[in-house]
C-alpha cells in the first residue's frame, strides 16, 4: 500500500516547527504503524537526511514510551491500544496520515514527535508510593485483600504513564494519570496510612506542573491505551475533599 | 587470572546466613559519605537504588528511557517464582533451588542459586507491602499458578502484566528515595564508558540523550543493571532500546564476559511477517497450558496451508503431528522452552512449517474450546487472543494461532562472584546483565525473581561488605583518568558521525542479526560458527567505513544512539560465536548439532565442560582470552535433564 | 486560613466550588420554574405567590445575596479554570478530533456567558423593571390590597414575540448547559461511580428537557393566548 504522511518536524532552537510531507510507498498491510515510520526513516537516512525522531521502546503497548497523535487522536483511531499497537491494515491505501506530538504546556517538545514527560515523574514522586523500607514487610498473606478491591486496584495500576490522557484533554489536564495512581493505593489497605497526604501532595504537584483543570469531558478515558475509567477521577475528587477537610480541621 | 567465586564456606543452606553474620558493616553516619552509581532502573537497578537510598547511601541512578518506569522489565508477562508453598503442594526453598539448577542444565553456581531461592520468599512480602496488586483468590489471599513446566504452583502473577506491576512497585520505592533526595535520577542518559582508577571502578561517562552533553560521574562503587543483550540477534522479544553497551564498555575495560553463548529462545512468539519487522512479540507461555502444538505430518499439506489454499480446520486428525505430545509424553505441550523451541525448528526445517514464510507452527485451542467452552477460554486467555488479533488480524478462536521461537533472554553476561562483584573491584553487576543464576537455561518466572533478589536483598549486604572492608577513598571527576576516558568517548562519537558512508545503521543491524540467527541461533554447528566468525569482522569493518549516521551530537539523535549500540553488538556477536564454538557440547539454550542423542536430545559433556567460560578482552584486534571457573556440585548431583 | 484558600483555589478545589454552586443554581431554577407555573392557576395565584416571596425583606435579600454569591463564585471559578486550561493547552491539533466529549461539555463557557447575559436582562425586565418602567404602575387589588401585577407584567412581556423568542432560546441554552452540568457536578463532587454513571447522565438530560419545556411553557402559553 502507499500512503502520504504529514509529520510535525521541530528542533527547538535550531529548526522551527512545521509540517513535512512524505510519500511512503510499497508498504505491507501487516506492518505496524511504527514499522511504517521505520521504513520512512530508513529512506530518509539513505538520502542522508535526518530521520523523524519518535519515542518507542517495548513496541508491545506496555512501556508507555510511544506517543504519536495520529489524525488528531492520541495513539490513533482504535481504542485501548498504544501507538506501537496500531497496524497499517487499519488505514486506507492512498490515505494521508497526519502525525503530531503530544500538545500540552506541561510536556515541552524535545524534538519532532518527542516530548518531555518529566512532569509525570514529579507527580509520582510527590507521594505515589507506600512508605515501606526493604525488609520491613510482614508475610504477604498477613493482609488478605478482597479480590474485587485487588482487581479494581489493578485496573488503576495498569496505567503505562504514556500521557495520552493529557494529550487528548482539551484542557491539558493530567487528572486521569494522577487519579489512577491515587486510586490504586486508595483501594488497598497498604495505601491507607498515607492516603490524605498522598492525594493532597500529588494534586498540588499536578497543579504546579501547569496541567489544566478537568471539566469532565471524558476524552482522556476514550484514548487511554489501558482504558482507565474516569470513575478514578471521581474517587480522587472525593479523597481530595475528605483529605482537605480533615487536614484543615486537624 | 584465577576466578575466585568468593563462595562462603559451610553447608549450602547456611552459607548466606553465615555470610550476613560475618560481613563488615558501614556505620549509618558514614553511609552518606559514600556515592554509589546505579546504571539501570529495571527490576534490578530500581530495587537496588531504592534500597541503597533507604540505607543512607548517596545514589545516582541512570536510564536511557525518559522514565525509570519504562525499563524493559515492564514487559514481563507471566509471573515471578517464590518458594512460599502457599498452595501446600510440597514446594520448598530446596525444591526451587533444585529446579533452578536442573533447569539451568547444571551450568549455574550452586551457592548463588540457593541464595536466590532463599530470598525469593521475602520478595513477595516486599512487593505486597508496596501495594503491588497480585492476583488473589476470593478469600483475599494470593493466587499462584504453575508456570514454565514446574510441577508445583509457585508462580505469583498480576494478570498478564507481572513485570509491569513489580517494576512499578520498585519504581515507587525509587520515587520515594528521589523525593527524600537520597537518590538522584538521570533519565535519557546513556552510559558510554566506565572509568577505572588504580584498577577500581570509580565512575562513568554519560551522554545526555537530549542535549548531547557528555558528563562525568564519580563514585565509590559502580553497579551495572543494564539488562540482557538479546538484540544482537536484532529480532527478539526485547525492547528496541535494550543494548549491551554499558556491559560491553566495562568488558573492554577488563570485566570478564561469561558464557555469552547461553541465550534463551522462547517457543511461543508471533512469527516474522516480513523484513521490515522490528520486533517479535511474545505470547505468554501460559497459552501452552491449554493450547496444543502441531504441524501436518505431510509436507504437501503444509505447502497448501502456507499458500492459504486450505484451512487448518480441514486437516484431518490423523494427518496432524502433535509433535510435543508425541516426543515428550509426560510434559507434552508444557516441555521446557529450549526443548519446545528446538522441536518447532525441526518441524519447520523438515518443510512442515505452516506460516507463509514456512517458519511457524500451530498452537491450537479447538480442543480447549470443545472441553471448556469458548467463554472459559476467553476468560483465561481473552487478552492474549485480543493481542494476537491486533497484530495478525486473525482470531485464535476461529483458526489456530501461529507461533515460532524467538530470542528472549540471555543467561550469559558479565562474570560476577558470590558478592555480585565482577573481577574489577568496585564494579557490581546485577539482573540479566550478569551471568550468575540461570546456568545454560532460565526457567520461566525466575528472571524477575533474580532481578529483585539482587536489588532488594543481595546487593545491600554485599556492597556494604565491600565498602566496610575496603573503605574506598573518595575520587573526583577531575582525575586524569576521567579526562582520558571522556576524550575517547568524544572521539568515538565523532568518528561515527563522520563516516558518512551509504549504509544505514538499521540495515547493518539487520544483517548482523540474520547472521547470528542463521549460524548461532537455535542450533549451532562447527562449520556455521566458523563461517560467522569469519563474516562478522568483515561486517564490522564495513560498519566503520561505510555506515551513515545523520545529524549532530548536540541534540536528540536517535541514529547516533543506535549506531553506538550496534557497533558494540558487532563486537559481542563474534564473541558469542567463539564461545559457542568453544563449548563442544549441548546444554540448555546452547545446542550444538554435533552433540545430540540418537533421538535428538541435547548431549551434555560434564567431564570437559562443567565450567563457566569467562572471556577477557585483549584489545582491538587480539583474540579474547578464556578463563575457566570450574563448577563443583556439592548439594545436587549432576544428571541428564530428561523431560520424556 | 491561606491553607484553606490554597486548597479551595486548586484545580480540584475550584471544581468543588463549581459543583456546589451548580447544585444551588439548579435548585433555584427548579423552584423558580415551579413558581412560574402559578401563572396557570390564574392572576391571583401568581400575584399571591409574588407577594409571598417579597413578604419579608430580610428573607428576600438574604435569598438574593445567596443567589448572587453562588453566581459570582460559579463564574469566578469558571473563568479562572477557563484561563488556566487555555494556558495548559495553547495549541491544539491540525485536525482536532473529538472521540466522546459531548458538544455541551465543550461549550459550557459559551452557554454560561449567554445565560449570564440573559439573567441580567431578565432581572432588568421583571425585577428592576428598567426595560419597562411602566411595570412599576401595574398594580391590582388582591383581597382588597393593591399589589404589583406580576401576572399582567408577564403577560405583557411575553405578548411581544421577540421577547418570548429571546427567553425561549436562552432557556434552551441554559438547558444545554445543564444537560452536561447536572451530571458533571456529581463527577466533580466525587459522587459519580461506574454504577450510577449512566443513570446520572440520563437524569441530567431528562431534567434539562423538563426545565426547557417547563420554562418555555409560560411564554408559549402567553403567545398562544392560553393565558391572558
Ligand atoms: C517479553 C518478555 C517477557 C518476559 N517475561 C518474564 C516473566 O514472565 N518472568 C520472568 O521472570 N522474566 C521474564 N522476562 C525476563 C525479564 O523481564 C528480564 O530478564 C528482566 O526484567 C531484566 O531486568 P533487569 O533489571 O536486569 O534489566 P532491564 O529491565 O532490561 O533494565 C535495563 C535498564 O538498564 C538501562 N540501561 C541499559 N543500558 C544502559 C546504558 N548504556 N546507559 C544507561 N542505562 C542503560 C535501561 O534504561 C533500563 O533501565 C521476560 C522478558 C521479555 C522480553
Ligand atoms: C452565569 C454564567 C455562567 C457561566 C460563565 C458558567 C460556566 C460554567 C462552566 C465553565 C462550567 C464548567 C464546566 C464543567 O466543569 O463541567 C460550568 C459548570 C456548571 N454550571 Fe455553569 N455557568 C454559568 C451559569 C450557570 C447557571 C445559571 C447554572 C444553573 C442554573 C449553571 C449550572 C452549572 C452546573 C450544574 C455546572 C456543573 C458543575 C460541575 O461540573 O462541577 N451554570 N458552568
Ligand atoms: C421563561 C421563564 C421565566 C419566567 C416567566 C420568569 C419570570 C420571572 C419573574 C416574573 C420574576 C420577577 C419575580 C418578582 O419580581 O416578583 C423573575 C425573577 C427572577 N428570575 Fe425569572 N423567569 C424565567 C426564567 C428565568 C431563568 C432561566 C433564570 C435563570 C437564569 C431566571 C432567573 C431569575 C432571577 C435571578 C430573578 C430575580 C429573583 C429576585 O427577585 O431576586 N428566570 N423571573
Ligand atoms: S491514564 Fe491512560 S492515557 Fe493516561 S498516562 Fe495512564 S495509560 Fe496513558
Ligand atoms: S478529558 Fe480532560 S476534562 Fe477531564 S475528564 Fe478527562 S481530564
Ligand atoms: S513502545 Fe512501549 S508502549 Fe508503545
Amino acid at each position: 500500500m502507499n500512503i502520504k504522511l504529514k509529520v510535525w518536524r521541530e528542533n527547538p532552537g535550531k529548526e522551527n516547527g512545521h509540517f513535512e510531507t512524505y510519500e511512503a510507498s510499497g508498504l505491507n498491510t501487516e506492518m505496524s504503524f511504527l514499522e511504517m515510520l521505520d521504513t520512512v526513516n530508513e529512506n530518509l537516512s539513505e538520502e542522508g537526511k535526518e530521520p523523524i525522531a519518535f519515542d518507542h521502546d517495548c513496541r508491545e503497548g506496555i512501556c508507555g514510551m510511544c506517543s504519536c497523535v495520529i489524525n488528531g487522536t492520541p495513539h490513533g483511531p482504535d481504542r485501548g491500544v498504544a501507538t506501537c499497537q496500531v497496524y497499517m491494515r487499519n488505514f486506507k491505501d492512498g490515505e494521508t496520515i497526519t502525525i503530531e506530538p503530544w500538545r500540552s504546556t506541561a510536556f515541552p517538545l524535545v524534538r519532532d514527535l518527542v516530548v518531555d514527560r518529566s512532569a509525570f515523574e514529579r507527580i509520582q514522586r510527590a507521594g505515589g508510593y507506600v512508605s515501606v523500607n526493604t525488609g520491613a514487610a510482614p508475610d504477604a498473606n498477613a493482609i488478605p485483600i478482597p479480590k474485587t478491591a485487588a482487581d479494581q486496584a489493578f485496573d488503576a495500576a495498569a496505567c503505562i504513564g504514556c500521557g495520552a490522557c493529557v494529550a487528548a484533554c482539551k484542557n491539558g489536564s493530567a487528572m486521569l494519570f494522577t487519579a489512577a495512581k491515587i486510586s490504586q493505593y486508595a483501594l488497598l489497605p497498604q495505601g491507607q496510612a498515607e492516603r490524605d497526604r498522598r492525594v493532597l501532595r500529588m494534586v498540588a504537584q499536578m497543579d504546579e506542573e501547569g496541567f489544566g483543570g478537568c471539566t469532565n469531558q471524558y476524552e482522556c478515558e476514550a484514548v487511554c491505551p489501558k482504558q482507565i475509567g474516569v470513575e478514578h477521577i471521581a474517587r480522587m475528587n472525593r479523597d481530595f475533599a475528605v483529605a482537605s477537610i480533615r487536614d484543615t480541621i486537624a | 587470572m584465577n576466578l575466585d567465586s568468593q563462595t562462603p564456606a559451610g553447608p549450602m543452606a547456611d552459607k548466606w546466613t553465615n555470610y550476613k553474620r560475618d560481613m563488615k558493616l558501614v556505620n549509618p553516619a558514614n553511609k552518606r559519605k559514600y556515592n554509589i552509581i546505579v546504571v539501570g532502573s529495571g527490576l534490578a537497578g530500581a530495587s537496588a537504588a531504592a534500597t541503597l537510598g533507604e540505607l543512607g547511601y548517596n545514589v545516582d541512578c541512570f536510564c536511557f528511557q525518559d522514565s525509570p518506569r519504562r525499563a524493559h522489565s515492564i514487559a514481563a508477562q507471566g509471573g515471578i517464582n517464590a518458594a512460599k508453598n502457599y498452595k501446600n503442594d510440597g514446594d520448598s526453598v530446596h525444591r526451587l533451588f533444585y529446579d533452578t539448577v536442573k533447569g539451568g542444565d547444571f551450568r549455574a553456581r550452586e551457592a548463588n542459586v540457593h541464595r536466590l531461592a532463599e530470598v525469593s520468599v521475602n520478595i513477595i512480602d516486599q512487593c505486597v507491602a508496596q501495594g503491588v496488586p497480585f492476583a488473589r483468590e476470593y478469600g483475599g489471599l494470593l493466587d499462584n499458578r504453575s508456570f514454565g513446566g514446574a510441577q508445583v504452583s509457585r508462580t505469583f502473577y498480576a494478570r498478564g502484566q507481572t513485570g509491569q506491576q513489580l517494576l512499578l512497585g520498585a519504581y515507587s520505592a525509587l520515587n520515594r528515595q528521589i523525593d527524600t533526595g537520597q537518590v538522584t535520577m538521570h533519565t535519557r542518559s546513556e552510559m558510554l564508558d566506565l572509568v577505572l582508577i588504580d584498577g577500581e571502578a570509580r565512575g562513568i561517562i554519560v551522554r545526555n540523550l537530549v542535549t548531547g552533553e557528555i558528563t562525568r560521574h564519580a563514585a565509590h562503587a559502580v553497579i551495572l543493571a543494564t539488562g540482557g543483550y538479546g538484540n544482537v540477534w536484532n529480532l527478539s522479544t526485547y525492547a528496541r532500546g535494550s543494548n549491551v553497551t554499558a556491559a560491553w564498555r566495562a568488558h573492554r575495560r577488563g570485566a570478564l564476559f561469561a558464557n555469552p553463548c547461553y541465550a534463551q529462545i522462547h517457543p511461543t512468539c508471533i512469527p516474522v511477517s516480513g523484513d521490515y519487522q522490528s520486533k517479535l512479540t511474545l505470547m505468554s507461555e501460559s497459552l501452552r497450558n491449554d493450547g496444543r502444538v502441531w504441524v501436518p505430518k505431510d509436507q504437501a499439506i503444509s505447502e497448501k496451508l502456507r499458500k492459504k489454499m486450505m484451512h487448518p480446520k480441514e486437516v484431518a486428525e490423523e494427518d496432524r503431528d502433535y509433535y510435543l505430545e508425541r516426543k515428550y509424553p509426560s510434559f507434552g505441550n508444557l516441555a521446557p522452552r529450549d526443548i519446545s523451541s528446538r522441536a518447532a525448528k525441526e518441524a519447520c526445517d523438515d518443510g512442515r512449517g505452516v506460516a507463509p514464510t514456512g517458519l511457524g507452527v500451530y498452537l491450537d485451542f479447538a480442543d480447549a474450546i470443545e472441553r471448556l467452552g469458548k467463554a472459559k477460554v476467553a476468560e483465561r486467555y481473552g487478552n492474549l487472543f485480543d493481542m494476537y488479533h491486533e497484530i495478525t488480524g486473525e482470531s485464535a478462536y476461529e483458526t489456530p494461532m501461529m507461533i515460532y521461537p524467538a530470542i528472549h533472554y540471555t543467561m550469559g553476561g558479565l562474570w560476577v562472584d558470590y558478592n555480585l562483584m565482577s573481577n574489577i573491584p568496585g564494579l557490581f553487576v546485577m539482573g540479566e546483565a550478569n551471568f550468575s543464576d540461570h546456568g545454560a537455561n532460565r526457567l520461566g518466572a525466575s528472571a524477575l525473581m533474580q532481578g529483585l533478589a539482587d536489588g532488594y536483598f543481595v546487593i545491600p549486604h554485599t556492597l556494604g561488605n565491600y565498602i566496610g572492608a575496603n573503605n574506598p577513598k573518595t575520587v573526583t571527576t577531575d582525575a586524569p583518568e576521567f579526562d582520558q576516558v571522556e576524550k575517547e568517548v568524544h572521539e568515538r562519537i565523532n568518528k561515527l558521525l563522520n563516516i558518512k558512508g551509504n549504509r544505514t545503521v538499521n540495515s547493518m543491524h539487520r544483517e548482523l542479526g540474520q547472521l547470528m540467527w542463521d549460524y548461532c541461533g537455535m542450533e549451532r554447528r562447527k562449520e556455521g560458527l566458523e563461517t560467522v566468525i569469519g563474516l562478522i569482522p568483515k561486517l564490522r569493518e564495513e560498519f566503520w567505513n561505510n555506515v551513515n549516521v545523520p545529524g549532530e551530537c548536540d541534540n536528540l539523535n536517535q541514529s547516533l544512539e543506535r549506531a553506538g549500540r550496534v557497533a558494540d553488538f558487532l563486537e559481542l556477536g563474534e564473541l558469542i560465536a567463539r564461545d559457542a564454538l568453544n563449548r563442544a557440547e549441548s546444554c540448555g539454550g546452547h545446542f550444538r548439532g554435533e552433540y545430540q542423542t540418537d533421538d535428538g536430545e541435547a548431549l551434555r559433556n560434564d567431564d570437559d565442560y562443567a565450567y563457566v567460560a569467562a572471556w577477557e578482552w585483549m584489545g582491538e584486534n587480539a583474540a579474547h582470552l578464556m578463563h575457566k571457573e570450574p563448577l563443583e556440585y556439592e548439594e545436587i548431583k549432576m544428571q541428564t535433564r530428561s523431560y520424556k | 486560613m491561606n491553607k484553606i484558600l490554597s486548597l479551595a483555589t486548586s484545580t480540584l478545589g475550584r471544581k468543588y466550588i463549581m459543583g456546589i454552586t451548580g447544585v444551588g443554581l439548579v435548585g433555584f431554577i427548579v423552584i423558580h420554574m415551579l413558581g412560574n407555573w402559578q401563572i396557570f392557576l390564574g392572576q391571583d395565584a401568581l400575584n399571591q405567590y409574588a407577594v409571598l416571596l417579597k413578604s419579608s425583606d430580610k428573607v428576600l435579600w438574604g435569598f438574593r445575596l445567596g443567589l448572587l454569591a453562588m453566581i459570582f463564585l460559579h463564574i469566578a471559578a469558571a473563568v479562572s479554570l477557563v484561563i488556566d486550561n487555555r494556558k495548559a493547552r495553547p495549541v491544539g491539533y491540525t485536525n482536532e478530533s473529538t472521540v466522546q466529549a459531548s458538544y455541551a461539555s465543550r461549550t459550557m463557557k459559551y452557554s454560561g456567558v449567554i445565560i449570564l447575559a440573559f439573567a441580567i436582562y431578565h432581572i432588568l425586565h421583571f425585577t428592576a423593571k428598567v426595560t419597562h418602567p411602566k411595570y412599576h404602575e401595574m398594580k391590582v387589588p388582591l383581597d382588597g390590597v393593591m399589589v404589583p401585577d406580576v401576572y399582567g407584567m408577564v403577560i405583557h412581556g411575553f405578548s411581544n414575540p421577540w421577547i418570548s423568542i429571546f427567553y425561549i432560546v436562552s432557556v434552551g441554552l441554559l438547558c444545554m448547559h445543564l444537560s452536561h452540568g447536572v451530571s458533571s457536578m456529581f463527577q466533580s463532587l466525587g459522587l459519580m461511580t461506574r454504577n450510577n454513571e449512566g443513570l446520572l447522565k440520563l437524569g441530567a438530560k431528562g431534567l434539562s428537557v423538563v426545565i426547557f419545556l417547563g420554562m418555555s411553557a409560560v411564554p408559549v402559553a402567553v403567545l398562544l393566548n392560553i393565558v391572558n
